[in-house]
């Protein structure tokens, strides 16, 4: 059975993930104390809300060294929405320093002209820009994966290699990145049903 | 592109599912469970479930059951209902619900707004705004708990609540609820105009041309709940979805 470890650190949608995982045949277990990491082979970072927040919840559970160790031996690290966004190295919403497991940062949409809405909220098509193991391009059928998106900031990787798929809202912005043994997503895979399901299914059989 | 979402919205009276008309004479239409896996089946942009006795009793959220609901919803999960503080928001987000809707707490305390995307990001936060029109056809809001219209512009109270913190705005026509009879759009026009977050209509929608013509006023998305869950003049309850095509179709021209 392959042990998918999610860090719950008390922001955001624990259990959603959690049923996804099991229902595309994974075993999920809840990461709450550093020592339990060593348990899992793979590693959601689920999260909504501000990213100072976010950083502080992982120092005060003591967890920022457990997940940069295990990133450093190669576990599977899949980051989600707020957690995508804590890999990078910093972000505009706060003055927190975040996991820099991928090179970047996180900014606020900017828009002068005002006439988008922020947050960007709703189902939207990506575009993959490489070949990866987690988002097929569904060439075949002719659509685009779509998946659920809810966020105010996105990220800009300092690596442009490091963009997975993009999405366009206004501009074209960072969807899901991945480097190594990393990968992120802005969106949510546990609620964009088919489609993030796939995802998440090919997350656990990595 | 980003899709104009198409939101069923359920509403809960003691555990059972229910359809108003204009607010009142709530009709049960059956099991919440059973409505929500067909509505994941059916691969529903959003849902959204909201209680309709839970602030006018005092209640609690239904903790249990919206876990439940949660659990069987592979898409976004909004809730509301009876919620009044930071814990009981935190609460409902650790059960995997993704959005919360506030409305009665509110209507006296637009600070809660201000602490809840404080600590849980405006992306999170709906605020719901209940417009009633008077006898002259004037708009003006509608407190459910107590049954009366607010004096005040009802703009200025979106435009304060927006301000406040809210990251979208669910626009609700008390006198469409449940009508089928198309919806406000002068007022989706007017709630529309200088909103910089995302705006929810409901109320009135009957057909896959008043979706269009709600967003075409200026919706972000459009919610409803009686085109979902009645079939035919007898207003019959069978739980229906547009396909994806259908949608996709349909906003075609708004591309």
């Amino acid at each position: 059975m392959k042990k998918i470890g999610i860090i719950n650190y008390g922001l955001g949608n624990i259990g959603s993930v959690l049923r996804m995982i099991e229902k595309v045949g994974g075993t999920a277990i809840k990461i709450s104390l550093p020592d339990e990491i060593y348990q899992a082979e793979k590693i959601i970072l689920p999260g909504v809300g501000h990213f100072d927040h976010g950083v502080r919840l992982l120092q005060e559970k003591g967890l920022v060294t457990e997940i940069q160790t295990v990133a450093k031996q190669g576990t599977p690290i899949l980051g989600i929405c707020l957690g995508m966004q804590l890999l990078f190295d910093n972000s505009q919403e706060g003055t927190a320093t975040g996991l820099g497991l991928i090179s970047g940062k996180v900014i606020k949409f900017n828009d002068p002209t005002k006439a988008l809405r922020i947050p960007h909220v709703g189902w939207n098509e990506v575009d993959v820009q490489k070949e990866n193991p987690l988002i097929p391009t569904y060439i075949e059928q002719e659509t685009k994966p779509r998946f659920y998106f809810v966020h105010s900031y996105h990220a800009v990787c300092q690596n442009v290699e490091d963009v997975l798929a993009t999405v366009h809202y206004g501009t074209d912005v960072t969807a899901a990145v991945s480097s190594g043994n990393i990968y992120g997503t802005q969106f949510h895979p546990e609620k964009s049903h088919r489609f993030g399901m796939d995802m998440i299914k090919r997350f656990v059989e990595l | 592109m980003l899709k104009h979402r198409v939101i069923p919205a359920l509403l809960l009276k003691n555990a059972g599912l229910v359809k108003t008309l204009q607010f009142k004479n709530p009709k049960y239409v059956g099991d919440p469970i059973n409505a929500i896996r067909i509505f994941n089946d059916k691969e529903v942009d959003e849902l959204m479930v909201l209680d309709i006795t839970a602030s006018k009793e005092q209640q609690e959220p239904n903790y249990a059951l919206i876990e439940q609901f949660a659990g069987e919803c592979f898409m976004p999960l909004a809730y509301g209902g009876g919620i009044k503080t930071v814990a009981q928001a935190q609460q409902l987000f650790s059960i995997g619900v993704e959005k919360i809707c506030i409305q009665s707490a509110v209507l006296n305390n637009p600070h809660l707004v201000t602490e809840l995307a404080e600590q849980f990001g405006s992306q999170s936060i709906i605020v719901s705004i209940d417009i009633k029109r008077n006898w002259l056809g004037k708009a003006q809001i509608y407190d459910a708990t107590t049954g009366k219209t607010l004096a005040g512009a009802w703009q200025t109270q979106l435009q304060a609540l927006v301000a406040a913190g809210a990251g979208e705005v669910l626009l609700n026509a008390v006198d469409k609820d449940g009508t089928l009879s198309g919806s406000d759009l002068e007022l989706i026009r007017q709630a529309s105009q200088h909103l910089e977050v995302p705006l929810v209509a409901v109320g009135g929608i009957s057909s896959l041309s008043d979706i269009k013509a709600a967003v075409d006023a200026g919706a972000s998305a459009v919610a409803a709940g009686a085109f979902f869950v009645f079939h035919g003049p007898h207003r019959a309850v069978l739980i229906t979805y547009p396909k994806y095509y259908e949608l996709e179709n349909l906003f075609k021209a708004n591309k």
